[in-house]
């Protein structure tokens, strides 16, 4: 059967994508952010993950507003770096698992997630940028990666607690899979970060590491946590962390099959600014 | 009954929720037009024109013409669509979002070095610094 074995958070920046395309990761601005991926590069070659699970949103960029799917699993053999008008990111393309993703789908929608089901879809930096975070800057992504986008730019957005359920179902799928295989699953976004209007600029310290306490510790009382407190707290982009919550729920200490003790928080990072943005990144280890 | 939007006195933040969805339709589907190479060509050799293409409001349209982003956004714009002008223009999205703040682009950066805005006084309209 299918494992899922470890959990990993990290923001999705797009300016991190455009440092590390251009070859600025060694700027004195740059340097601090990228020192604190260095530990998850060293652990990713040691975990081998068969396959990443990555939750993240799009920016306008595959969905206009045309379609706009609260909750999308790419179900595809790949899928291309998008063109979000700059040109696509130099990154590899994202070869997919169509096997997993059509049984997570399955499995999923039976426990009354209405999921869209995508099979074309160019990904932006909101998946991008963790890969190269990482993984690093490789020839080819190690592993299949299921694409999992959650809707975050039109309001309302799915709640934490929403999140945070759909997590534990995804979490049943995926330990109802017939292969033995090591899944890791990535929550992406955030953390404190506003993009727009005379507030643009807003960062919250105190808030993102409260987020972070509480993600570890207490995530069942975080997912109560209402869309208005990330707006007035966190910025109107920081919204982007109810996506996290889905992650989580998907840890094995707080689903009640095959229950496991609290996760092993193997790293935890913050950093800010990254452009208009705060970085948080932590590793949760199963257990 | 009138639905429950908690989020209209956060100061200098608009949500994009349904109803600027709506409102703002065109001006966000003329954004996403300039992922295209093309449009983008189209769009800097005759702005004006090429905006006449679109069921825009004559006051979205200046909006876009005057790059008054904050004005876009009141408007039914949303800034990850708006950021497609940004990037037409060759601009970062710091200088867009600065662009909307009233600081100078040295400012902002300043301010994001220097920790971002505090939340302090920056929760409800109308609060005390
Ligand atoms: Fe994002």
């Amino acid at each position: 059967m299918a494992k899922i074995s470890a959990s990993v958070f990290t923001s999705h920046v797009p300016a991190i994508g455009a440092a590390l395309d251009l070859g600025k990761t060694g700027e004195d601005y740059w340097k601090p952010v990228f020192a604190g991926y260095d530990f998850a590069k060293q652990w990713e070659k040691e975990q081998k993950p068969d396959v990443v699970f990555l939750v993240f949103n799009d920016h306008a960029t595959a969905f206009s507003l045309e379609m706009i799917p609260t909750f999308a699993i790419g179900t595809a053999a790949e899928y291309q770096p998008a063109d979000e008008g700059w040109g696509p990111r130099p990154v590899p393309k994202v070869i997919g698992h169509p096997r997993l993703a059509a049984h997570i789908a399955q499995s999923v929608i039976q426990d009354d997630f209405d999921l869209t089901i995508v099979n074309k879809m160019d990904v932006d930096h909101g998946l991008t940028v963790p890969l190269s975070l990482i993984f690093g800057q490789v020839d080819a992504w190690p592993c299949p990666v299921i694409p999992f986008a959650v809707n975050v730019v039109q309001y309302p957005v799915p709640s934490g607690r929403r999140c945070f359920m759909l997590g534990k179902a995804i979490r049943k799928a995926i330990e109802s899979y017939d292969e033995p295989l090591n899944v890791q699953i990535w929550g992406t976004g955030g953390m404190s970060h506003q993009l727009q209007g005379p507030r643009a600029g807003l960062i919250n310290r105190e808030w993102d590491n409260m987020f972070l306490d509480k993600l570890i510790n207490d995530p069942e009382g975080l997912s109560k946590v209402p869309h208005i407190d990330y707006v007035r707290e966190a910025g109107s982009e920081g919204i982007e962390l109810v996506m996290w919550l889905i992650a989580r729920g998907a840890m094995s200490d707080v689903n009640e099959t095959k229950k496991g003790n609290a996760p092993t928080v193997r790293h935890r990072f913050y950093h800010v600014p990254a452009s208009n943005t705060a970085v948080g990144h932590l590793i949760l280890e199963n257990n | 009954m009138s639905l429950d939007k908690p989020y209209t006195d956060v100061p200098g933040t608009t949500i994009f929720d349904a109803d600027m969805s709506r409102m703002g339709y065109h001006l966000n589907q003329f954004c996403m037009s300039l992922m295209k190479a093309e449009n983008r060509a189209r769009f800097k050799a005759n702005e004006r024109a090429y905006l006449d293409e679109w069921p825009m409001s004559e006051e979205q349209k200046q909006a876009v013409l005057d790059r008054d982003l904050n004005r876009c956004i009141a408007l039914g714009g949303n800034i990850y669509f708006l950021a497609k002008i940004g990037a037409t223009d060759g601009k970062s999205f710091q200088q867009m979002a600065g662009s909307m703040t009233g600081m100078t682009e040295e400012q902002y950066r300043d301010m994001m070095v220097k920790g971002g805005r505090s939340p302090e006084g920056n929760r409800y309209t109308g609060e005390k610094k």
